[in-house]
């Protein structure tokens, strides 16, 4: 292309130096090098931001998916990293009428693919009639032959499907790839709506562009329509944290309402699938699943997986619950179906292909070997039955001539041969200026009861090189937005419903009893880590005072840090930083039940607490920094107080707040409080259990043992005390499920309300240091009472 | 033949076991012209809180059970009267080796017994290249691919020797053929390995096979097993060919099919399973009587 030609008048000094490369399509300039009319806008708008205003706008952007928790997992020799999510910032721009047209052909595609899926779980006829070879399929591991003759509750397959596309050297759409597993990237494409939003607020609200809320109300509407009955539950399935779209599927939780779920959270039980809640067994009739079938039943799929629900497959026999998408809907995947789809479009639907998929040649055949043979040097190759991303695994073709004859001979039926791919670029902004980066699409489409609708955007990958092979982000490319652009108006919808329909509050979401296990043991890990620090600060402020010589009253604290693994010698112990970093897995585990400012909150202090420990000694530096540590963790204890909605989830977590420090005030006093405890005790004992003020208010004398345990063992009022504990437990626990059994009290409250009494009935004298180690002993107890009761 | 044939396996824990849901594979099979199961039924105690019988993609008859926990001990027991017929004799003719490939590619179509389910690698038997390599010597003299199977079969009888100390169920081949040791399943398995390496469609067999006492000996109750051998398909007019390796001979109508599949994974008696905390021990007991008696000998 003339370069004088692409400087288009809009936007001189930003397009001054976009230059598209020869023979390519590019997406904003046309093989005239004018400025498409649906980017016109923008770029004008783009040009008058000033450069550092741009990078200030792009910032916040970045901002926003940094406190939102959203990151990339890479996968290396060493493990997985997470990095910053690589947000390209300028959106992909295309418009409203060319769009229609690509997803008109998109929604025939999907038409045929559950065409496909039909035939290859039922009939087979694909294969017998000759329009598939058998080895294709026989030799599948995602052809699950349990599933074979499963016919689906509601008879689709296919609910939620991608497509990953790309824009040809002819300027026209072609398919690169087909997502029918359990696609990924819709989360993340309403992430980088959001963020991009934010670096163009100002333009997006009046550019016409359609919102996405309206897709996604229509995928929480069509996963509710799907339910059995009302009773029953709409789910999603992760594969759990170690999952490199992890966030993806807690943030669409929160999203759209529904339960996270992993493989042991459910069960099967007379055909019917069912989560086990701390409210007893409930049906889930919908699975939205983010895991890949072979792992999905270990009784009749891969039984390795430790990621299952045994009994799955016989549920699905049942007809008891719809999968989204059908376990083994991943045999469409499969590269080597694109080789024969355009056939089998004109057989199963009378009609080609409107958009055409990337040119494919099955090598199993000696007809499609020749055409590889003769044009080597267009072609890559890779393994036919990969189900990875396009371009992942492919790799040119290097052979020639007779040697790669004989390779495709030998290994044919392992193998396809694509046309190398060309992708149109798209603007990046690098360096301080637009470049032309390849580019690749996703597209979302979902079935709902008025047929399949396309997502009005989608997840692009931009490459990071001119290479279209770098769009994959495991190899350094970008995501970036897209925007369908109408020349009128765009509707601004949202998730509420509309307005004319009455409103009705919805129930409390249900609990998993894995969620309230970990929301316990949440609760228990801040308040230990709280407890260590206490005693941490205690101790290194008498340190501080009596120099490196280790008192009586500092050696009396020795078995209080031995008992949480914690060597106080250290400035900031590794005891303390492990016991955080169990707070952080287990909230991590419940990501979708819990605010991103309380998850910022724990993660900023576990970073704080990291970096001190390099460089905190003992003393008075040791004792300055726990106290900022347990300013934050205060932060914290107080968005949770302050925020989380009081039902179920809430009461586990304080439940394991009040068992916490109920268990680690009985262990102070009966160390401190005891008869044989050194001088000072009782007034670090105070200091400790955060009651020094209280103490002098309260008894204006200097402390006694009467006093100590009245004030941190007996008060109810003291937020301390062990009482104040007790009141809070038997509080929670009487609200729980199932806390009264036929008109009685359930186990548990029964030992609550012993342990209670017998506290409430304690005198300071009475209350020995072995009285509060029976109390203390008792209290443990209660944690497997409510574990048998709630948490299995 | 008409035989009786009673199955007992019994589980023992040391500690009450939590729930659990297996998949057994313990009833026959009608076979058309080979095998006809006149009355069958299976026993679980306890008693399962549910309990559902369907086919397999390969037609074998499963029943899946979910039992609630709580018990010290499972036993399943299955009783069949099974009529078995020698079926037709071992074809003269078959393709050649290198012509099985074009018969495989003419067939079209993906149930059950399609040769393509059992050209390829499966979950419990991947390829392996000594046994390919052995596998392609035993077969090389033989003019087609029954009497290749056959001579790949009586090569492993002779190389190996029976030995159930030397392998539990989970031994993968590699590891039986490099010691040359193991039962009726490993022979099988190294056996199917090798006939899919030369390009061998083949498959698992489980069953049992009649076993008669030394002369003069009593017939010992239970002391009978499970038995294991291999299908392997030889080309379009021949079909499936079965040969039990462990007894160097094609079968007879002294083995009784219970389940056929890639490997052991699609057959196994007992799938799933069953938490405890304590150990646990199995055991099983086997009993097949011919109600016409008539002479044979092998081993399981």
């Amino acid at each position: 292309m003339d370069p004088a030609l692409s400087k288009p008048a809009a936007a001189p000094s930003l397009l001054a130096g976009y230059r598209p490369f020869p023979g390519v399509p590019d997406e904003v300039v046309d093989a005239a090098g004018r400025v498409r009319p649906v980017w016109d806008a923008f770029l004008r708008h783009l040009a008058a931001i000033p450069a550092e205003d741009l990078q200030h706008r792009f910032g916040r952007g970045d901002q926003y998916l940094r406190d939102q928790g959203v990151y990339l997992r890479q996968y290396g020799a060493e493990g997985s990293t997470e990095r910053a999510w690589p947000l390209s910032h300028i959106p992909v721009l295309i418009e409203e009428a060319e769009w229609e047209t690509l997803t008109a052909g998109l929604i025939q595609r999907a038409d045929l693919l559950e065409r496909v899926m039909t035939d290859l779980y039922g009939p087979g006829k694909l294969v017998s009639d000759g329009y598939l070879p058998p080895s294709l399929i026989a030799g599948n591991s995602e052809w699950l032959r349990p599933l074979v003759d499963v016919v689906p509750r509601g008879g689709h397959f296919l609910q939620f499907v991608a497509f990953e596309i790309g824009r040809g050297p002819d300027g026209c759409w072609w398919v690169l790839g087909d997502r029918t597993q359990a696609p990924s990237g819709a989360g993340f494409a309403l992430e980088n709506r959001v963020a991009t939003t934010r670096t163009f607020s100002d333009f997006y609200a009046a550019a016409h562009v359609h919102r996405l809320a309206g897709f996604f109300r229509a995928f929480r509407d069509t996963m509710i329509g799907l339910q059995a009955d009302p009773e029953s539950r709409v789910a999603i399935l992760t594969p759990g944290l170690l999952t490199d779209t992890y966030f993806e599927h807690a943030y669409i939780a929160r999203y759209l309402g529904f339960m996270l779920l992993q493989g042991e959270d459910l069960t099967v039980s007379d055909g019917q699938l069912m989560v086990r809640s701390v409210s007893g067994l409930r049906p889930v009739s919908v699975l939205w699943r983010r895991l890949d079938a072979a792992y999905a039943d270990p009784l009749e799929l891969d039984p390795a997986s430790r990621l299952g629900t045994p009994g799955m497959v016989s549920a699905l026999r049942q007809g008891s619950v719809t999968l989204v998408n059908a376990l083994g809907s991943g045999v469409l995947e499969t590269r080597a179906l694109l080789a024969f789809l355009p056939r089998i479009a004109r057989a199963l639907l009378g009609e080609p292909l409107q958009i055409p998929n990337i040119a494919t040649w099955w090598c199993g055949q000696a007809a499609e070997r020749a055409q590889v043979t003769a044009h080597p040097e267009r072609m890559v190759v890779s393994p036919a039955m990969s189900m990875r991303q396009p371009f992942e695994d492919a790799v040119p073709v290097d052979r020639r001539g007779a040697a790669l004859a004989e390779w495709l001979a030998a290994e044919g039926e392992g193998l396809v041969a694509q046309e190398a791919v060309t992708l149109s670029t798209t603007p990046a902004h690098i360096d301080g200026a637009l470049v032309p980066r390849p580019m690749s699409l996703r597209v979302f489409l979902l079935r709902t009861p008025d047929g399949w609708q396309a997502m009005p955007g989608g997840f692009a990958r931009i490459g990071r090189t001119p290479d279209p092979a770098a769009v994959a982000m495991q190899r350094g490319g970008q995501a970036a937005d897209v925007w369908i652009v109408s020349p009128k108006p765009v509707e601004a919808t949202t998730m509420l419903p509309p307005a004319s329909a009455p409103y009705r509050r919805p129930l409390p979401g249900m609990l998993p009893a894995r969620a309230a296990d970990n929301l316990f043991w949440l609760g228990r890990y801040v308040e230990r880590t709280e407890g260590i620090l206490r005693l941490l600060r205690s101790r290194n402020v008498r340190m501080a005072e009596s120099g490196p010589v280790a008192t009586p009253l500092i050696a009396a604290m020795d078995p209080l840090f031995k008992a949480m693994g914690v060597d106080p010698a250290q400035g900031i112990p590794a005891g303390m930083i492990s016991t955080l970093g169990a707070a952080i897995s287990t909230a991590g585990q419940v990501r979708d039940r819990f605010s991103q400012d309380g998850w910022s909150a724990l993660a900023d202090m576990d970073k704080t607490a990291r970096r001190m420990a390099k460089s905190v000694t003992p003393g008075d530096d040791a004792a300055r920094a726990v106290s900022a540590l347990l300013r934050k963790l205060s932060g914290f204890s107080g968005l949770v107080h302050e925020n989380m909605y009081r039902f179920l989830g809430w009461r586990f977590l304080e439940l394991g707040r009040h068992h916490e420090r109920a268990m680690s005030m009985a262990a102070l006093l009966a160390t401190l409080a005891d008869p044989k405890a050194p001088e000072g005790a009782l007034d670090l004992a105070v200091e400790v259990g955060d009651s020094v003020m209280t103490h002098g208010r309260r008894f204006a004398v200097a402390t006694a043992r009467d006093t100590v345990i009245d004030l941190l063992a007996l008060d109810g009022l003291n937020p301390r005390a062990i009482r104040f504990q007790l009141d809070g437990i038997k509080d929670q626990v009487a609200l729980l499920p199932g806390a009264m059994d036929a008109g009685q009290p359930s186990t548990l409250s029964r030992a609550v309300l012993r342990i209670h009494t017998q506290l409430a009935s304690e005198q300071p004298e009475t209350m020995t240091t072995a009285a509060l180690l029976s109390i203390q002993g008792q209290i443990a107890g209660l944690s497997d009472l409510l574990a048998d009761s709630y948490l299995h | 033949m008409l035989y009786d044939i009673r199955l007992r396996i019994t589980y023992d824990y040391d500690r009450p076991a939590a729930e659990g849901r297996q998949l057994l594979r313990l009833l026959p099979v009608d076979l058309p012209d080979l095998q006809r199961v006149q009355s069958s039924a299976l026993k679980v105690d306890p008693t399962p809180a549910e309990r559902a019988e369907f086919r397999d993609f390969f037609g074998n008859r499963v029943v899946q059970v979910a039992l609630t926990g709580g018990h010290a001990m499972t036993r399943f027991e299955a009783v069949a009267r099974v009529e078995r017929t020698a079926g037709r004799p071992v074809p003269a003719t078959a393709p050649a080796l290198y012509a099985l490939v074009a018969e495989i590619a003419a067939m079209r179509g993906l149930d059950a017994m399609q040769p393509h389910h059992f050209r390829n690698p499966s979950p419990r038997i991947g390829a392996v290249t000594e046994i390919t390599a052995y596998t392609a010597k035993a077969a090389k003299p033989a003019r087609d691919v029954i009497r290749a199977v056959e001579s790949v079969g009586l090569a492993l009888h002779r190389d190996m020797t029976f030995d159930p100390k030397a392998t539990t169920v989970e031994t993968a081949p590699v590891e039986a053929f490099v010691q040359r040791k193991g039962v009726c399943q490993d022979y099988a398995q190294i056996m199917i390995a090798g006939l899919r390496g030369v390009g061998i469609p083949a498959g698992y067999v489980s069953g049992y096979l009649r076993t008669v006492p030394p002369p003069g000996k009593p017939r010992l109750e239970g002391a009978d097993a499970m038995h294991a051998w291999v299908m392997a398909w030889c080309g379009q007019a021949a079909g499936w060919v079965e040969f039990d390796p462990t007894n160097a001979c094609f079968v007879t109508d002294q083995h009784i099919t219970i389940a056929r599949g890639r490997d052991y994974g699609d057959v196994s008696p007992v799938a799933g399973i069953l938490r405890t905390s304590g150990h646990q021990r199995s055991s099983q007991a086997v009993d097949v009587i011919a109600l016409q008696e008539k002479p044979a000998s092998a081993a399981p």
